[in-house]
C-alpha cells in the first residue's frame, strides 16, 4: 500500500549545521495495516509523517501509496488525510462546519455529509459540541475535532499525528478501541506518530521504533518486546526497561562463560547460539546481556540482590536493588516482604538472557515463553 | 482593583482631567477656531464665548477665499478629493503587492529574504527629501511628475514596509498546520492562501491598511515636490490659506477639522476592531 524507499530528509539552515533527520528509511506497510511510528522526540517520527503528506519534501528516496508514486505530488493529490499535533482547526468555523469542511472536495450531498459529520461526532463523543467554534474548547475536544476530521475523509492513507496525547486516561482507552475498530471495520491503512508505547502496543498492528533518524526495527509488539534487534529497542520498549549487564565473557569447553565480579555468573552452551552469536562472544571480552525484569525470579535462588527500593503497584511489585555491580529492577506478581537493606536471594537463569555484540546487535534472543 | 477611598477617587479624577486636557486642547482649540472669524480669532486675550460662525466652512466649500486684498480661489473641496484618491489608491495598491510578499515571508526561508524585507522596512528610515531630490529628477524624465500615478507610486515608501511587516507577523502567528490540513483535503496553496491565511490575518490586513491609510493622508513633503496644484492633496492645499494679506487661521481650523474628520471616524470605528485583531492574532497552532 504505503511503500518508503531509502528516503533521507536532510534539513539544511544557514550557519548552522546540516540536520539529518531521517536516514535511508526503507518501509512497507500494507492495506488495512496500522503502524506506530514510536521514538523520543526528535528522532524523525514527524518529518517521516510529515514527507508522506508532502508537507517536507524528500531529500532522496521515493514514497508510492498505492502504486502510485507520490513525493513529488503536491498533498492536495496525495489522498492522504491528516490530524495534526497542534490540532489546526479553522478557527472562524464551527466544529461541525470544521469536519464537513474535509469532505467539501468530496462532493457529496448535504444528506451524506451530514450523516456522515454524525456518526464520526458520535465515535469520538464530540456530538455535545459541534456547534461551538473551537476557541471555546479545551485542547482534549480540540483534539477529537481534529481527529473526526481526518478520519471523516475517504483516503488512501490516514495520518495521525499524537493523535490523543492531550486527552484523559480513561477516554483515551475508550476511543483507542472504537479508532482500532473503526480502522479495521473499514479497511483504512493509517499510521500514527506516539512516544507512548501502551498506546502503539494497543492501536498499532505493527510498530516502527526510531532513533536518531534510523529505523531500528519495525515489528508487532511481541516482537519487538521478545526479539529485540539491538541495544536500543531492547532498552526501550517495556516497562520497566530491561536490565542491561556488562560482563566479562570466559570462553569454555563447550561454551562461553559470563561472569560479573564473584557473585553473578553463566553458563551459555554453544549449542545454543548460531554462528554470528559465537563469533561475537568469541572475539569480545566484554559483553553486554539484557534480561526482562519480569524474568527475574525473587525469594529463590543463588543469587543475591540488595534492596534499594520495593514498591507494590497495586498488582504487582517492583524491586529494584543492587546485584554483582549493577542495578537490577525485577517485577514479581505478589507482594514481597522486603525492606531498603535487605538482602533477598534471586534467580537469573542463562535462556532468559538477549545477548548483544560490539556494535549493539542482538545475536541472541532469550527464550520465548 | 478597588480605589474606593474618597481621596483616591478624587485624585484619579483630576489626574484624568488633566491628562485629558492636555490632549483634546489643541483639538478643542481648533474646533473653537474654524467657528470664529479672523478678527475674533486674533482678539487678545482670547475667549471661549463668542458668536459662531459658519463663514470659514462656507469658504471652503464653495472655494472662494474672501480676504481684506479681494477674493481668491481655493480648491480645497479638490484637495480633499485628492487626498482621498491617492491614499486610497496608495493602501490598495500596498495591500495587493504587500500581503502576498509578507505571505511570503512569514512561509518561506528563502536567500536574502531577511535582506529584501529589512531593505523594504529601511524605507522608512530614510528623511523623504534625501529620496525626494533625485526622484524628482527622474519623475521629470520619466514624466511621471504631476501625476496621480506617480504620487501613489511614491506613497509606496509610506505604505508598503507597514503593511509588510505589520501582516508578516501577523502570517507568523497563523500555525501553517491550519493551511496545511486544508491543503490535504485536496486544495492548492494558492487556496489556502487566499481561503485561509488572509481571512485569518484579516483584522491585522485591516489594522496596517487603516495606518498606512493616515500616514498616507497626513503626507506632506511627496506632493508638495511631486505634484501641482490640482493633484496635491489637503495637507499641501492648505498652504494656500497663507496669503498675501495674512495668514487665514478661521479657513486654517475649518480645513483642518475637515480633513481631519473622515481619519478621526475610520479611526474610531476601527479602533473596536484594531483590539479585536490584536486578541485574535495569536491563532493558537
Amino acid at each position: 500500500m504505503l511503500s518508503i524507499r531509502n528516503v533521507d530528509k536532510i534539513y539544511h539552515s544557514r550557519g548552522k549545521p546540516d540536520v539529518h533527520a531521517v536516514r535511508a528509511l526503507d518501509m512497507e506497510v500494507k492495506a488495512g495495516e496500522i503502524v506506530a511510528l514510536l521514538g523520543s522526540s526528535g528522532c524523525g517520527k514527524t518529518s517521516t509523517l510529515r514527507m508522506i503528506a508532502g508537507f517536507e519534501s524528500v531529500s532522496a528516496g521515493s514514497i508510492a501509496l498505492a502504486q502510485r508514486p507520490i513525493h513529488d505530488l503536491p498533498p492536495a493529490r496525495r489522498k492522504v488525510a491528516m490530524a495534526f499535533e497542534g490540532y489546526s482547526l479553522y478557527p472562524p468555523l464551527t466544529v461541525r462546519e470544521n469536519i464537513a469542511f474535509a469532505l467539501k472536495a468530496q462532493q457529496l450531498s448535504r444528506a451524506d455529509i451530514a450523516q456522515r459529520v454524525d456518526g464520526i461526532a458520535r465515535l469520538v463523543e464530540i456530538e455535545d459540541i459541534l456547534d461551538q467554534h473551537p476557541r471555546a474548547l479545551s485542547g482534549g475536544q480540540q483534539q477529537r475535532v481534529s481527529l473526526a476530521r481526518a478520519l471523516v475523509r475517504d483516503a488512501d492513507l490516514y495520518l495521525l499525528d499524537e493523535p490523543m496525547g492531550q486527552l484523559e486516561p480513561q477516554l483515551r482507552a475508550v476511543l483507542r478501541g472504537r479508532i482500532k475498530g473503526l480502522l479495521a471495520e473499514r479497511g483504512m491503512t493509517a499510521i500514527f506518530v506516539t512516544h507512548d508505547q501502551t498506546e502503539a502496543s494497543a492501536l498499532a498492528d505493527r510498530i516502527a521504533v526510531m532513533e536518531d533518524g534510523v529505523l531500528q526495527q519495525f515489528a508487532g509488539e511481541r516482537e519487538l518486546k521478545n526479539r529485540p534487534a539491538n541495544l536500543f529497542v531492547a532498552s526501550f520498549i517495556g516497562e520497566p526497561p530491561m536490565n542491561l549487564l556488562d560482563m566479562a565473557v570466559t570462553p569454555q569447553e563447550g561454551g562461553f562463560r559470563l561472569s560479573a565480579g564473584s557473585d553473578l555468573a553463566f553458563q551459555i552452551p554453544r549449542q545454543t547460539l548460531d554462528a554470528a552469536a559465537r563469533q561475537a562472544l568469541e572475539q569480545a571480552e566484554r559483553i553486554k546481556v539484557g534480561i526482562r525484569p519480569q524474568r527475574i525470579a525473587v525469594g529463590s535462588g543463588e543469587a543475591r540482590l540488595r534492596v534499594v527500593s520495593n514498591q507494590w503497584l497495586g498488582d504487582q511489585s517492583h524491586i529494584a536493588g543492587e546485584c554483582a555491580g549493577h542495578l537490577l529492577v525485577a517485577v514479581t506478581q505478589g507482594k514481597v516482604a522486603a525492606r531498603p537493606g535487605d538482602i533477598v536471594p534471586c534467580t537469573l537463569e542463562a535462556h532468559n538472557l538477549h545477548i548483544f555484540g560490539a556494535d549493539g546487535v542482538c545475536v541472541r534472543h532469550a527464550e520465548a515463553r | 482593583m478597588d480605589h474606593s477611598s474618597l481621596a483616591g477617587r478624587i485624585f484619579r479624577g483630576i489626574a484624568l482631567a488633566l491628562v485629558l486636557v492636555f490632549f483634546m486642547f489643541p483639538i478643542v482649540w481648533i474646533l473653537l477656531m474654524s467657528f470664529q472669524t479672523n478678527e475674533q480669532i486674533l482678539r487678545i486675550p482670547p475667549r471661549i464665548l463668542f458668536e459662531p460662525t459658519l463663514a470659514n466652512y462656507e469658504a471652503l466649500i464653495s472655494g472662494q477665499l474672501r480676504t481684506a486684498a479681494g477674493n481668491l480661489q481655493i480648491e480645497f473641496m479638490r484637495n480633499l478629493m485628492n487626498s482621498f484618491v491617492l491614499s486610497s489608491a496608495s493602501v490598495i495598491l500596498a495591500l495587493l503587492l504587500g500581503v502576498p510578499a509578507a505571505y511570503a515571508f512569514a512561509r518561506f526561508k528563502f536567500r536574502l529574504g531577511e535582506t529584501i524585507a529589512f531593505t523594504l522596512l529601511s524605507f522608512r528610515f530614510a528623511p523623504p527629501l534625501l529620496v525626494l531630490l533625485p526622484l524628482s529628477l527622474y519623475y521629470q524624465q520619466l514624466g511621471l511628475n504631476d501625476t496621480y500615478f506617480g504620487i501613489v507610486w511614491v506613497y509606496q515608501l509610506i505604505a508598503l514596509p507597514l503593511i509588510l511587516w505589520i501582516v508578516r507577523g501577523y502570517f507568523e502567528d497563523i500555525s501553517p498546520d491550519i493551511e496545511h490540513a486544508y491543503r490535504l483535503a485536496g486544495h492548492s496553496w494558492r487556496e489556502a492562501f487566499t481561503r485561509i491565511a488572509v481571512p485569518l490575518a484579516g483584522p491585522g490586513i485591516a489594522a496596517a491598511g487603516l495606518l498606512s491609510f493616515i500616514f498616507c493622508w497626513n503626507n506632506f513633503v511627496f506632493a508638495l515636490i511631486l505634484a501641482s496644484a490640482d493633484k496635491q492633496p489637503v495637507t499641501v492645499g492648505a498652504l494656500a490659506f497663507v496669503t498675501a494679506s495674512g495668514i487665514q487661521y478661521g479657513q486654517i481650523a475649518a480645513a483642518i477639522v475637515l480633513s481631519v474628520t473622515p481619519t478621526l471616524l475610520l479611526a474610531l470605528y476601527a479602533q473596536r476592531y484594531l483590539v479585536e485583531g490584536l486578541s485574535l492574532g495569536a491563532v493558537k497552532g
